[in-house]
């Protein structure tokens, strides 16, 4: 394993909300990255975080695109840097409802039509920018501004649609382990054609958890199973070592779910529909890890 | 080179020449045969540009956005439902002050779905800051495009450029063609702010009510430098390769006492209705308006004006009808609106309608009775 580099590509004073999960993964995706690079950013947080015009609190371009738009976009530029024989890595780095949502015609496009580019959706589970409305990658059970009394279908299921794509890398992370999250974006933007990493972004006035809590609700997320890390290379599974780790002995849902003002008085129903969720997911990429599928 | 073809075969020659590196396109009757033929041409290797094959009209003018602001050179072309379908772009890529070029094939909007010719696409898109030409034969479908690259990447303008061509009456005819070799009248394209690694700035971001206003006022200075650059790049156009265009393209206008305007391929019904009338001793002129915006500055004197639209502003009048109107306030129009939903509208019924003309009246042609 490589030492994560000193340098920042983001600079201190950016707009994000106290102890934002987002802007911490994005600073350790711009550390694997390096300077050669292109951000797209459809809007979402992040194109608030990054500051107003004429600033920027990035050190690399980023090009702010529709909502919809932001594979498209990648796409274009991508063939664009190609027809000038450029190796300067595109990333979009899109919220869950610009990826799951609103974008994901142009997501399943881009995946489709092998795009060399890395495609990160960081995944707060609700519209941070417009004031933590649901999305399709909202839990069940989870308070929103729309699903005031606690939202009743099941949190799409992102992964599996981008896998029925078979692009040749995939992987799950949370910056809550830092090093997971750093060598998967190496490896994504090592390997040719499309790539796609969901990160798991605990955020603090979504989740209503305090901000020093942020890190910590995230690898909890990991220990109790709601979160699973792994990573899939040309369709080889392989489950990462903080989630192994955890399969052993898992912690307690209740216990994750109790420090989010967000589940606040969720049924024992939804909790159980929750846990059986956990379960399938696990059994099925254990199954899978061990090619029993 | 001198050969036959179809108004989109002309389009998509036209593009081969200009040598652009990304098109990403989207098929829609009557613009499909623009896009294969491209497809084709980079395939067999004619062209070396990057063909993106995308998903959908949104993804394909934001593709062409993507491209576009790394400094190369990109292509579109759609028709009626995909250029709605890419409404919110078409903004972004004028907003983003690049310049994009496409040829959009004018067709009806439904319900109920009409594949035939109409304007009312390109109506709709009138005010998201693209240069917008329409066009009448074969001939000015292959030189308007060639045009519209270097209009669009004038450092002047940096605006998007969309070619009208009417579905069907234009896309699907076979006329003569005379290709040409551009040369450096289409110098290497030059965005002075493309992105650039080595210098990273944010592109679109946050931005206050002050400069945001700036920006749009920037876009309307480029429009008003856009008559003086068009002039130029078609003048220089008939330097090289002997065909002149203009803001209009006038028939037998000088003497006339009413002149017909009209957009696209009406304009040319409108010249031999105009031979008609004059054996009657009516001495009628067709002034067929190939600029639509920037809107031309236009010289009628005190004759009368037939204007016939291919496209209705609901609840207002004929479109082009109120451009003129608002320009030219004592100006004496008989608004006629016909061909919608690809109508046939013969040079007899234009003359039919200089003839009947009632000033200051809107007639809709085979509804009114
Ligand atoms: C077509 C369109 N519809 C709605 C919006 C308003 N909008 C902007 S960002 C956003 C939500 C973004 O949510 P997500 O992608 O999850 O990112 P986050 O804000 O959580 O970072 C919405 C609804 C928009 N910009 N464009
Ligand atoms: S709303 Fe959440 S994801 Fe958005 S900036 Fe704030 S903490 Fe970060």
């Amino acid at each position: 394993m490589s030492e994560i580099p000193k340098e920042e590509y983001i600079e201190k004073c950016t707009t994000a909300c106290a102890g934002c999960t987002s802007s911490l993964a994005l600073r350790y995706v711009l550390k694997a990255a390096g300077p050669d690079t292109v951000l797209v950013v459809p809007a979402c947080c992040t194109s608030i975080l990054q500051g107003a015009y004429p600033k920027t609190a990035f050190s690399v371009p980023v090009y702010n695109i529709a909502f919809a738009a932001a594979a498209a976009c990648a796409s274009g530029m991508s063939e664009a840097f190609l027809s000038m024989g450029k190796k300067t890595n595109v990333i979009v780095y899109a919220g869950d409802g610009g990826t799951v949502d609103i974008g994901i015609q142009a997501l399943s496009g881009a995946l489709e039509r092998g795009t060399d580019f890395l495609y990160i959706c960081y995944d707060n589970e609700a519209y941070g920018n417009t004031g933590m409305q649901r999305s399709g990658a909202t839990p069940a059970g989870a308070r929103t501004t729309t699903t005031p009394g606690g939202k009743t279908d099941a949190k799409k299921d992102l992964d599996r649609i981008i896998a029925a794509h078979n692009i040749p890398y995939q992987a799950t992370a949370t910056p809550a382990y830092p090093k997971d999250l750093y060598e998967k974006v190496k490896t994504a933007l090592a390997t040719p054609g499309p790539s796609f990493l969901h990160i798991l972004i605990p955020c603090p006035p979504g989740w209503r958890i305090s901000s020093d809590m942020s890190v910590t609700v995230g690898k909890m997320a990991v220990k109790t199973g709601s979160f699973v890390l792994w990573e899939r290379k040309y369709g080889e599974l392989t489950i990462s070592s903080p989630s192994k780790t955890a399969m052993k002995r898992r912690a307690p849902l209740r216990d994750y779910l109790s420090v989010q003002g967000r589940f606040k008085g969720i049924s024992d129903k939804a909790v159980n529909e929750l846990e059986q969720a956990i379960e399938k997911n696990i059994t099925q990429l254990t199954k899978e890890e061990a090619g029993e599928c | 080179m001198l050969m036959v073809a179809t108004g989109n075969k002309a389009v998509a020659a036209a593009v081969k020449d200009a040598k652009p590196s990304v098109v990403a396109a989207y098929p829609i009757t009557p613009q499909s045969e623009v896009v294969e033929k491209i497809a084709e041409y980079v395939v067999s290797g004619e062209m070396q540009a990057r063909y993106i094959p995308v998903e959908s009209e949104h993804s394909a003018m934001t593709a062409c956005i993507g491209a576009s602001v790394t400094g190369v050179r990109t292509f579109t072309a759609t028709s009626s439902h995909g250029l709605l379908y890419m409404h919110e772009m078409l903004h972004w890529a004028a907003g983003a002050r690049l310049p994009i070029v496409m040829a959009n094939i004018n067709r009806s909007l439904g319900p109920g779905w009409n594949v035939w010719a109409e304007h009312t696409d390109a109506y709709s898109q009138r005010d998201s800051g693209w240069l917008q030409f329409f066009v009448a034969d074969v001939q000015e479908a292959y030189d308007t495009t060639l045009m519209a690259f270097r209009i669009a990447e004038n450092t002047g303008i940096l605006l998007p450029v969309m070619v009208n061509l009417d579905g069907f009456l234009l896309s699907h005819i076979i006329q003569s063609l005379d290709t040409v070799d551009p040369g450096d009248y289409l110098p290497p394209m030059e965005l002075p702010h493309a992105i650039d690694t080595a210098n990273p700035a944010g592109y679109g971001t946050l931005t206050g009510p002050q400069d945001h206003f700036r920006f749009r006022w920037e876009i309307e200075r480029a429009m008003r430098n856009a008559p003086a650059v068009i002039r130029e790049a078609e003048d220089e156009f008939f330097k090289r390769f002997g065909r002149k265009y203009g803001p209009t393209d006038e028939y037998l206008c000088e003497d006339a006492d009413v002149l017909i305007l009209s957009l696209g391929t009406l304009g040319r019904e409108a010249e031999v209705s105009v031979d008609i009338l004059r054996k009657e001793g009516i001495k009628a002129g067709s002034m067929r308006v190939r600029w639509f915006r920037p809107f031309p500055e236009l010289n009628f004197g005190d004759r009368e004006l037939v204007v016939i639209d291919r496209g209705y502003s609901f609840g207002f009048g004929g479109v082009l009808a109120d451009s003129i109107r608002s320009r030219y306030h004592d100006a004496s129009i008989y608004s006629v609106i016909a061909g919608l939903g690809g109508q046939e509208v013969t040079y007899d019924d234009i003359a039919g309608f200089v003839r009947d003309r009632k000033m200051g009246e809107e007639f809709w042609f085979g509804v009114d009775a």
